[in-house]
């Protein structure tokens, strides 16, 4: 089992120092012969730099209404078509795009963040930190998500937007609130990988050669148990931008007029039949960014994995 | 017509040389159909029309008619009538219980247990308006044989207005006394003169259950009636089985005692769901005899419809989509409570605000955009029964004019084109309940207010919370902590007085009474208290509705209240069947008439 | 190891009370009330409102309705519903079958698909399979539930006219006819649950098998001359097991507490909608008793994967 100890090594490379080849370029350099991964990268730029400028450019305002311009097709004047109340949809998908792009990121961050922290912590620690943290897991899981979400608008949205305005103090509780949702999965994954992992026997030599135990979970565990972390995490990103428009249901979301591309999609379901474009554009918008989200994931993880010998 | 044309038109009814259906005919002409017309006839002293209200019933035998399939988007949980929490739930029980009478669509009353409709004539109304004598149609049977008699239609009473039992009826039973005659005769007895009689025993109410089955569970054990899920009824159609929030099933009963009724040889209502797929279940695939509330934007109900298989039936009543302007500041406490009575809303407390708000209101732009036929504009808070319709009122959709009214009383525009007066800017939070009609209406006040220098900051509560009793929650609509809101209110009765009781003076939602107040706008008028208590005791029909249209104007002249859209409730329905629907009764009022042309 | 067992079914009584609490402290806190449709019906004064509210026991301080709550589930009453005034175990149990096909069945689908895609993806990365099926799975996962199941009614129901889109639970059939009937109307649920979860599950499944397809011991085997499908089932599929018995684990609880929006799209009276309505009522009782069952399979379905780690993977040592 030689090879174990190779892997250890290459691992270990990842986030620091290392002779010769930097570690970050080695992983760049894999990342870029992702063709796939590259593409994606260039496809979210642009989605990212469509929604921060777009609006700048396309200056049609996205609450202007037109009775006479109700449900229309894609026309030079509304390159998306209208909605039922001829309002611009190019307009209204751009704007939303910076609403739904920052939450799905925010959200997965925080979702990502809490998962990986809490999955370390007790896969690494077992018996009683375990035990507790496993226990807040569940908790979270059985939580029934909306009686809760009523509960946190009902204590926190006034103070939070007093203290912070409205548009940040509900983004905020959005991004608390999504990710406080879906952490859990994510914490579980990365326990059970840690559980297998903390015996495997590289990491019994990095033990036994001394290395403490921060630098163990940093360096040598916590790398190779990232395999389904980046899978949660782009699976999370979608699931959060469609999350976002359930939640302005409830009341705890943006207000009903701000367009974002999960609210646009519950909008336009009803008339799927009549006008399929309204449908259509925000959930092209929602696929693509899933799309070359998990893509660049791909990438990453191939790019990352100590194992991995470049082919593709 | 005049009071005295009026007068002179009920004399002649009472000397025999005009027919009380020719009356009726003739108040119907000058927009008079009400309930009232019959209303006025049996108070004055002249029996009421035949009820020719109810179209004609053409089946010619009991049963054959196959399945009748109805679908409603809300499930019914209970088959209770007395804890019947919403429509859905009075529905599924009126498949199975009977009232004496019910409202027929023009608001006649149409005998259903009663073997006629009291009036003074038939010396069923007492000449002072004290007390209501019923007599009951013989030969009626419970489904499982025993006799329906007037012990039960006393039982009910006791039953509602025992606190202990925590029905929900309770309001139309607490405060008469019901005496039994004889077997078949009951009195009704009103504390005092009373107007509108027709309440307790009536309608969504009214439904009688039977005492044998409920007498050992009329206290607080009423919820462990074994009734409660399996109805004994008097109805056309007998429990088979019941699945709470999903399913309801009955057959033919054959016992009926109305003949050659019903049609159906069972009955299946479904429940859950959304209200688009719903009418998609019965107006594009035909898979559903009958769907209840369509609160479905028309456009998509008029597309639906031109697949050929069924129609959208409107049926008028008194609901209102209306907007409320607070007369209070929800921004400014008092003694820890906001919007308190002490208060003023800083800007809605200059009458040119409150004109600017109702300019900016494009009830055209509702109708025709939004509710369609299930929502024509309206400039009147109280629309029905006609007869209490005012014609004094105006609305207009201006932005120029509300620019006008603003520069006039001195609110100018700041830089950032929001216009402010000593200090006060005006800016608003509108909320209303998660809704999408209501919110494509915020928008489009917003999109206007915006254009005359109102800055409109748009809310939406999820409707179990907004409409809540939740004394703790800021959100309810009866605290209403935001400057404008939004919401329907419904008339269940086709009498005003209940639905016109709330912008009296003592009805102001408060802390002091946990915000349980129906004066929630908590605006205060002294003549509109005074009108209102002059019609309570009105026993003469046409001042009384003149005392109501005074009330329409002044809550609707003061701007405080923005009258938006009626609201006709909106069912769909296959082109062949043929049903019987009324705004003032339960759509299952008279199901046993339902039948299918072939 | 049957002594970690014995500990940790121990611990769960304590814990599971824990989460009772905080379930019923939330639920008590939640705002709203039970009778939304009577507040704007003006012929219902607020007093029989508020007087409804006390006789519910809405207005009782939270402790002693805890107190009253677990003192009654203890005697094993789980309550009456606030709506349907009727105990809440016949709710359920009413639903409960419904519930298990429908929903269990979508599970069993998504991982029929999501084992053998996964798998195969993975050991032809980035081949024309994988990269049609992740693109399929990325499809899968980026609509939400309430669009593709309005996809299919449009497609299935409407436009063609092949299968129902409203859920009955009393097909009047018999034998063939009522299973036809059932597989006919259950069909579209099932994979809309069924893709969707399965998108996912693919995901993952791909992404643990590429973990360990290139591990030593796969190689050793390889270089052994096994053959590629005994390599496959044998060393690397056991050994990706983990994060996919980790997810299947939390799913299975889903299987009794149903699937909100899917239920509702196709009127399928499960236990989903038995919560979303009792939530939006607010009927206490009810979401209580769902949530708490809810909760216990949590915990029995998180330990039995803590369990199945160490059949999968022999060095996981409990402490």
């Amino acid at each position: 089992m030689a090879g174990s100890t190779l892997a250890s090594a290459t691992v270990s490379a990842i986030p620091a120092a290392a002779p010769r080849v930097g570690p970050w370029r080695e992983a760049w350099r894999r990342f870029r012969k992702h063709r796939l991964a590259v593409l994606s990268a260039v496809i979210l730029g642009l989605l990212v730099l469509a929604v921060l400028i777009g609006p700048l450019v396309w200056q049609v305002p996205i609450d202007e209404i037109d009775f006479s311009a109700r449900l229309q097709g894609p026309s030079w004047e509304h390159p998306l078509g209208t909605d039922d109340l001829g309002q611009d949809l190019l307009a209204r998908i751009l704007y939303g795009g910076r609403i739904s792009l920052a939450v799905g990121f925010a959200a997965m961050a925080v979702a990502i963040f809490v998962g990986v922290l809490v999955g370390a912590v007790a896969g690494m620690a077992g018996g009683k930190v375990d035990t507790a943290l496993m226990w807040l897991t569940d908790l979270f899981l059985s939580l029934p998500e909306l009686p809760l979400l009523l509960l946190i608008i009902y204590l926190f949205r006034d103070t939070l937007t007093g203290l912070v305005g409205l548009e940040l103090g509900v983004f905020i509780l959005i991004v608390s609130v999504i990710g406080g949702f879906r952490w859990m999965p994510v914490a579980r994954l990365v326990r059970a990988q840690f559980f297998s992992l903390r015996e495997k026997e590289f990491v019994e030599a990095a033990r036994a050669l001394g290395a403490s135990r921060p630098r163990l979970v940093m360096r040598h565990i916590l790398p190779n148990a990232l395999g389904p972390v980046i899978v949660a995490a782009s699976i999370d990103v979608a699931a959060a931008i469609i999350a976002e428009s359930t939640l302005s249901f409830l009341g705890l979301g943006f207000p009903p007029d701000v367009p974002t591309w999960g609210r646009l999609l519950f909008d336009a379901k009803d008339n799927l039949d009549f006008a399929p474009h309204w449908a259509l554009f925000p959930g092209a918008a929602i696929f693509l960014t899933v799309l070359s989200i998990n893509f660049i994931g791909d990438g990453l993880r191939d790019a990352l994995d100590p194992r991995r010998i470049i082919s593709a | 017509m005049t009071e005295n044309d009026l007068r002179r038109l009920l004399a002649r009814v009472k000397e025999g040389t005009l027919s009380r259906r020719g009356f009726v005919k003739r108040m119907a002409a000058v927009g008079f159909t009400a309930p009232m017309a019959t209303q006025l006839l049996a108070i004055t002293g002249a029996a009421p029309a035949a009820a020719q209200s109810v179209p004609e019933y053409k089946p010619t035998r009991r049963g054959g008619g196959g399945a009748l399939k109805i679908l409603y988007w809300q499930a019914a949980t209970l088959l209770n009538p007395h804890f019947a929490v919403g429509t859905t739930n009075q529905e599924a029980s009126r498949v199975f219980y009977e009232p004496l009478a019910g409202w027929a669509a023009d608001g006649t009353l149409y005998p259903i247990l009663a073997a006629e409709i009291p009036s003074v004539e038939n010396r069923g109304l007492a000449e002072d308006g004290r007390s209501v004598t019923w007599k009951l149609k013989r030969g009626v049977k419970w489904h499982d044989g025993q006799d329906f008699s007037a012990d039960d239609v006393v039982f009910n009473w006791e039953y509602a207005r025992n606190p202990a039992v925590a029905g929900v009826s309770i309001g139309s039973y607490r405060d008469v006394n019901v005496v039994k005659v004889d077997d078949y005769t009951v009195r009704v007895e009103f504390q005092k003169p009373t107007p509108f009689w027709a309440d307790a025993f009536v309608a969504s109410r009214g439904l009688i259950i039977p005492k044998h089955l409920f007498k050992d569970y009329a206290g607080s054990n009423a919820r462990d009636a074994p009734t409660n899920l399996r109805p004994v009824g008097t109805g056309a159609y007998r429990y088979v089985s019941f699945a709470p929030g999903d399913m309801l099933r009955a057959e033919l009963n054959p016992n009926y005692h109305r003949e050659n009724r019903p049609y159906f040889d069972t009955l299946e209502i479904k429940g859950g769901g959304d209200a688009v797929s719903a009418a998609r279940a019965v107006l594009q695939t035909g898979d559903f005899d009958y769907a209840w509330n369509l609160a479905v934007e028309d456009e998509i109900l008029k597309r639906l419809e031109a697949a050929g298989r069924g129609k959208v039936n409107i049926v008028e009543g008194g609901g209102i989509e209306f907007i409320q302007l607070n007369a209070t500041d929800p921004n400014q406490e008092v003694d820890g409570e906001r919007a308190s009575i002490r208060t003023e809303h800083p800007a809605f407390r200059d009458p040119a605000v409150r004109q600017a708000m109702s300019y900016l209101v494009d009830r055209n732009a509702l109708e025709q955009f939004i509710y369609g036929r299930g929502g024509p504009a309206t400039a009147n808070f109280l629309n029905n029964p006609p007869r209490f319709r005012s014609t004094n009122m105006r609305w207009e959709f201006s932005i120029q004019k509300a620019n006008e009214v603003l520069d006039a009383a001195g609110w100018a525009r700041g830089r950032d084109g929001i216009r402010a007066k000593n200090g006060t800017r005006l800016k608003f939070v509108f909320q209303t309940s998660v809704n999408a009609p209501r919110q494509r209406t915020q928008a489009i006040v917003k999109q206007a207010a915006q254009r005359a220098g109102i800055d409109i900051e748009l809310k939406s509560v999820t409707a179990s919370v907004f409409f809540s009793a939740d004394v703790a929650n800021p959100d309810t609509y009866t605290k209403f902590f935001a400057d404008m809101q939004m919401y329907t209110t419904t008339m269940p009765q086709a009498d005003p007085q209940l639905f016109m009781n709330q912008y009296v003076s003592w009805e102001i939602s408060s802390k002091a009474n946990n915000w349980q107040g129906r004066n929630i706008v908590r605006w205060r008028n002294e003549e509109y208290d005074r009108v209102y208590r002059e019609a309570e005791g009105e026993l003469d029909p046409v001042k009384r509705a003149a005392l109501f249209i005074r009330m329409n104007d002044l809550i609707v002249g003061s701007n405080h209240v923005i009258p938006l859209v009626k609201r006709p409730t909106v069912s769909g329905s296959l082109n062949n069947l043929r049903h019987i629907l009324s705004g003032w009764d339960n759509t299952h009022w008279l199901l046993s008439d339902w039948y299918r042309e072939t | 190891m049957f002594q970690y067992l014995i500990r940790r079914l121990l611990i769960a009584i304590p814990s599971l009370l824990g989460i009772s609490v905080i379930l019923f402290t939330v639920l008590a806190l939640a705002p709203g009330d039970p009778f939304e449709e009577l507040a704007t019906n003006p012929a219902i004064p607020p007093e029989v409102r508020a007087n409804l509210r006390a006789s519910l026991g809405m207005d009782d301080p939270i402790h002693l309705r805890y107190v009253a709550w677990l003192t009654s589930m203890l005697r094993g009453e789980w309550g009456f519903s606030f709506v349907s005034r009727i105990p809440v175990d016949q709710l359920i149990l009413q639903r409960l079958p419904t519930t298990i096909i429908v929903i269990g069945a979508s599970q069993v689908l998504a991982l029929a698909i999501a084992m053998p895609v996964g798998v195969y993806a993975a050991t032809r990365p980035y081949s024309l399979f994988d990269k049609v099926a992740n693109t399929l799975a990325f499809v899968g996962f980026s609509l939400p539930t309430f669009f593709t199941g309005l996809l299919l009614i449009m497609l299935f129901s409407i436009q063609l006219g092949w299968l129902p889109f409203v859920f009955r639970t009393d097909i009047e059939a018999t034998g063939w006819r009522w299973w036809w009937e059932m597989f006919r109307q259950s069909i579209m649920p099932i994979m809309v649950l069924g893709l969707f979860q399965g998108a996912a599950w693919t995901r993952f499944v791909r992404s643990a098998v590429l973990d360990v397809i290139r591990l030593d011991h796969v190689t050793t085997a390889r270089s052994k001359g096994l053959p590629e499908s005994v390599i496959t089932l044998k060393h690397v599929v056991r050994n990706a097991m983990i994060p996919v018995v980790t997810l299947v684990a939390l799913q299975m609880p889903v299987v009794f507490g149903g699937a909100i929006v899917t239920e509702q799209i196709f009127r399928v009276p499960g236990i989903g909608s038995l919560l979303i309505s009792a939530i939006l009522a607010n009927d206490t009782p009810v979401i209580m008793a769902v949530t708490f069952v809810f909760a216990t399979l949590v915990i029995f379905f998180n330990l039995l994967a803590d369990i199945l780690y160490g059949w999968l993977d022999p060095r996981i040592s409990y402490r």
